[in-house]
């Protein structure tokens, strides 16, 4: 069901939030893709009887009554939050992220945790400590990643909205793999109190949903300046399900020229361009833009993000909480058997990259190149959107792999992000929607727009919603 | 550059100190635990200074606003923007893991401080957070950590290498002190950990073209030790050097037990901070405004207190000086001025007080004399109530009690007799009791005057008003 119905559902006093999150509850039981981690039975069904005793209260809210499931990224009170790591398999936060109050106060009540790739490093969710997501439409094939479980969750029709983050891609990609809409705010828009850190200067979350629909009243729960992160913005606050609806007008649409030498498999290059004639359809003018740094991202964000996540993962040393190896005989040894123990294959291999870049020596050479490399594809993109409203490409290079696939050629997995990393590390929005369907699989498009246009993303992806149905296909 | 009064062996020491202070604020410097000392362990910790996973920093605008304050003091440049880095380390008592500081564009650069006349330059001072507490001894099978520290604000304070001498060490140091404490940027308890020392030490011959080779002592917490460990330092590095050797860049501690430094750890084996910009802060502007707030907020500064006591009070440079050394004795003056005479008050201040601080080596904030009870005295020795010898004795058992000097006199009776009667009866009895002595006196032996005033002066236990006797004495021996 999608998101829109089963809110009015709710709203209309056709279905009592316990009843809807017995029914999620249920399909949970029956997952068989792993999509979740932990599920909170008895928590959900006492906050559906809260919301339905309020019922005055909640039915006006973003997300009246509807179940949600939350990547396991984001710290919830008194229950366990894992970010996929065998580190925090057992970790209890004694806090809200805000992402989560936010949720919780728009009415939507949380079923479960989603698996995710651990710390939110991945593109396949293979790197999970709680085993690989199956993707919902070929249980053989990845969902994505790293919100892997967020997208198959909403993709499986467990619950109609879901949350995830994206640090590289981590949302777009799942979403554009499982055929489920996704959209990465301008960094700052959500807060990221609570939400375990990989890369700080890029990590965003995000909402997932059918369509544009939910994924904008997802977005108005979600997002809320917040004193606590001191990187959120201050900005005019806007309603996006009613700007849903707004004319933007005709709009001029960039798109990348020689996209197609950047190795974009042919079946997702076929759908990119039924895409193009669908919005010069709709009376968008498309515009052929020079974008020749983009793939140099990759190299700068492999660097970047590394960098910060050495740093942001020293925290786990087993002195203090999470998992922590026994018996050893000093401070030296219970540091690196705790993290040797702790973390798993990628995520050291991102901590020692990341702590070689920042090195002595080695920090001019990667680090500052790098964020140079940053700078100069933030200028590029402010400057084409002096002369387009919005940015057209494909969300991936190709179609939901193989699981196991990848390993043996780590710098291919990392291409995934090729197309999705140039918002993260300028910090813009991005909206992926699946915009076609191959070899029995969904390919997924995104708009990148400028700062703070989640509206215009979100209004231009649901009036290509309107007039397609990529969106409501279902495994 | 050498000044040749401060070589030793005919070597040239040269010193920079990195001074570590803890910020007056109520909060901590990216938390809002309370900034506090003494309280029980792992009381003042919020998630933020436990390092939970998903928390961020929130920088508190007081320390900003104590560091702005330190610049202005230091005639230093107050920086338009400035930038928090992560100092990567592993450390139990690091929740984090990394601690935030400022390392390329810190709070205040360029400042200069006067230190007997001489112009020591300050590099930079940057804010910075302060780590918990490691205890190894409280336990037998475990250490513990104490987090209330965790994330305090520090100001780390860096000299450039101006300084020549152990005594020009402590003497900067104690002028740093003087103007955190003055300007309540901190309360400067060095035995707290409020304020704490690094000492960068080298040293050269006179004519050479380039510092030696430097050592780091690390964490010295008293002006004693910072003297100690220096001119300890020196010694051996001149050794090492006379022997042919070279000295090693290197971290060392201070023992102050044994009184030496020994190593800590090597240049080879030192920390690779990785020190990368805080991607949790956005780099904060300084606006024109805020240091103008903070300047028009500002408490007078040491030097300015001393020339309005010079104008105000008439006192004399030196008094002035020792009087405005530290704020709370310009403060406890000011208070006794307002009741009694200032000039007599200085006096009894710089020469009694001081020498009981001394003796006890306690601050006058924790003795049990108080601008009350003190001010008192000085009316009693002003009134002519007790004589300045009483008055001493009376000092002393307000020390030990701190009791009120009306209620001491009186409990001892120690209230100056000046009674013509009682005088005369007492001088009379001498006079009976000492014929010999009178015969002589009255013969031409003039100097047996001084006698008799003694005799009635221990009769009356020193009480007895000295002007008074001697008249009565004279008039009796006259008849």
């Amino acid at each position: 069901m999608n998101f829109k119905d089963q809110r009015e559902k709710f709203r209309s006093k056709a279905i009592s939030a316990k009843e809807a999150v017995k029914e999620a509850m249920q399909k949970i039981k029956n997952d068989n893709l792993n999509i979740f981690i932990n599920d909170f039975e008895t928590q959900a069904l006492k906050q559906a009887d809260f919301i339905d005793n309020n019922f005055e209260k909640f039915k006006n809210t973003p997300l009246s009554g509807v179940p949600i499931a939350h990547k396991d990224i984001f710290c919830t009170n008194g229950l366990k939050t894992t970010c996929g790591s065998k580190m925090l398999e057992n970790f209890v936060p004694p806090y809200d992220s805000t992402v989560i109050k936010n949720c919780n106060e728009a009415g939507s009540i949380m079923v479960a945790k989603t698996n995710m790739d651990e710390f939110a490093m991945g593109s396949s969710n293979e790197t999970s400590y709680f085993g690989a997501v199956s993707n919902p439409w070929n249980s053989d094939l990845v969902p994505g990643g790293s919100s892997g479980g967020a997208a198959a969750c909403v993709a499986a029709d467990i619950t109609s909205i879901s949350t995830g983050t994206d640090t590289g891609g981590s949302i777009r990609q799942p979403a554009a793999l499982c055929g489920v809409t996704g959209l990465k705010p301008t960094y700052g828009l959500v807060s990221r109190w609570g939400m375990i850190a990989f890369c700080s200067s890029m990590d965003q979350a995000g909402p997932f949903s059918r369509d544009a629909f939910g994924c904008a009243a997802l977005l108005d729960a979600m997002a809320s300046y917040d004193e606590k992160d001191s990187t959120c913005s201050k900005r005019v606050e806007k309603n996006f399900e009613s700007l849903l609806t707004k004319n933007f007008g005709s709009l001029k649409i960039g798109v990348i020229k020689n996209i197609d030498s950047l190795g974009i498999n042919t079946d997702v290059m076929q759908s990119y361009e039924t895409s193009k004639s669908v919005l010069t359809g709709l009376g968008h003018k498309l515009k052929e833009v020079d974008f020749s740094e983009l793939s140099s991202g990759i190299c700068s964000y492999y660097v970047i993000a590394p960098a910060e996540c050495s740093s942001n993962l020293s925290r786990f040393d087993g002195v203090k909480y999470g998992y922590r190896a026994s018996n050893q005989k000093d401070i030296s040894n219970l540091y690196m058997e705790t993290r040797s123990e702790g973390f798993g294959d990628e995520v050291k291999k991102r901590i020692l990259i990341g702590t070689h870049v920042l090195s002595a020596g080695f920090y001019d050479a990667y680090y500052l190149q790098a964020q140079k490399v940053r700078r100069m594809i933030k200028n590029k993109f402010e400057s084409i959107f002096k002369d387009v409203d919005l940015i057209f490409m494909p969300t991936t290079l190709d179609q939901a792999f193989e699981k196991n696939r990848k390993d043996s050629d780590p710098n291919r997995m990392y291409k995934e992000d090729l197309l999705t990393i140039p918002a993260n590390l300028a910090g813009l929005p991005a909206i992926s929607f699946p915009n076609g369907f191959k070899n029995s699989l969904p390919v997924g498009g995104q708009f990148i727009g400028n700062y703070f246009s989640e509206d215009l993303l979100l209004a231009t992806t649901h009036k290509i919603q309107e007039v397609t149905d990529w969106h409501k296909m279902t495994p | 550059m050498a000044q040749n009064d401060t070589l030793i062996k005919g070597w040239q020491p040269v010193i920079g100190l990195e001074v570590h202070v803890q910020l007056m604020t109520n909060t901590k410097l990216f938390s809002p635990a309370k900034n506090k000392f003494g309280e029980d362990a792992n009381t003042l910790v919020d998630l933020i200074d436990m390092g939970l996973p998903g928390v961020l920093p929130v920088l508190n605008e007081g320390a900003m606003r104590q560091g702005i304050k330190f610049g202005l003091a230091t005639s230093a440049k107050i920086a338009k923007t400035m930038i928090f880095d992560r100092k990567n380390y592993f450390y139990p008592d690091l929740p984090k893991g990394y601690q935030i500081t400022q390392l390329h564009f810190p709070i205040v650069k360029d400042g200069v401080v006067d230190v007997n006349g001489k112009e020591v330059r300050i590099h930079q001072a940057h804010l910075e957070e302060d780590a918990g507490k490691s205890m190894h001894d409280k336990y037998d099978d475990r250490s513990v950590i104490d987090l209330n520290r965790s994330g305090v604000p520090l100001l780390e304070i860096v000299s450039e290498p101006d300084l020549r001498s152990a005594s020009e060490a402590v003497d900067y140091l104690k002028k740093i002190h003087q103007i955190i404490t003055y300007l309540d940027i901190s309360d400067g308890n060095m035995s707290q950990g409020s304020m704490r020392c690094d000492a960068n030490i080298s040293i050269m011959r006179p004519d050479a073209d380039e510092f030696g080779t430097r050592a780091e002592i690390k964490n010295i917490n008293s002006f004693k030790f910072v003297e100690k460990a220096i001119n300890f330092e020196i010694k051996r590095q001149i050794k090492i050097l006379e022997n042919g050797n070279k000295v090693e860049q290197e971290t060392r501690l201070y023992d102050a037990v044994k009184d030496e430094t020994r190593s800590m750890r090597t240049k080879e084996f030192a920390n690779d901070y990785r020190y990368f910009p805080c991607p949790d802060l956005v780099p904060t502007n300084i606006s024109d405004e805020l240091i103008e707030d903070v300047r028009k907020n500002m408490d007078e500064l040491p030097e300015e207190k001393e020339s309005r006591f010079r104008s105000q009070y008439n006192l004399d440079e030196y008094e002035a000086k020792v009087l405005c050394a530290e704020k709370i004795t310009a403060k406890f003056y000011e208070e006794v001025c307002e009741v009694t005479d200032p000039i007599l008050s200085a006096k009894w201040i710089i020469g009694e007080i001081n020498a009981l601080l001394n003796k006890h080596d306690v601050s006058l904030a924790e003795s049990k004399i108080n601008s009350k009870n003190f001010a008192g005295l000085i009316m009693k020795i002003k009134d002519g109530t007790i004589s300045g010898k009483i008055a001493k004795e009376v000092l002393e058992e307000m020390w030990q009690t701190g009791s009120d000097s009306q209620e001491i006199i009186k409990s001892k009776g120690l209230e100056q007799i000046s009674d013509e009667s009682e005088l005369e009866s007492i001088a009379q009895s001498i006079l009976d009791n000492n014929p010999s002595q009178v015969e002589a006196f009255k013969s031409g032996k003039d100097k047996l005057f001084g006698f008799f005033v003694g005799q009635v002066m221990k009769e009356t236990q020193g009480k007895a008003n000295p002007g008074a006797v001697n008249a009565i004495l004279k008039r009796l021996l006259s008849n």
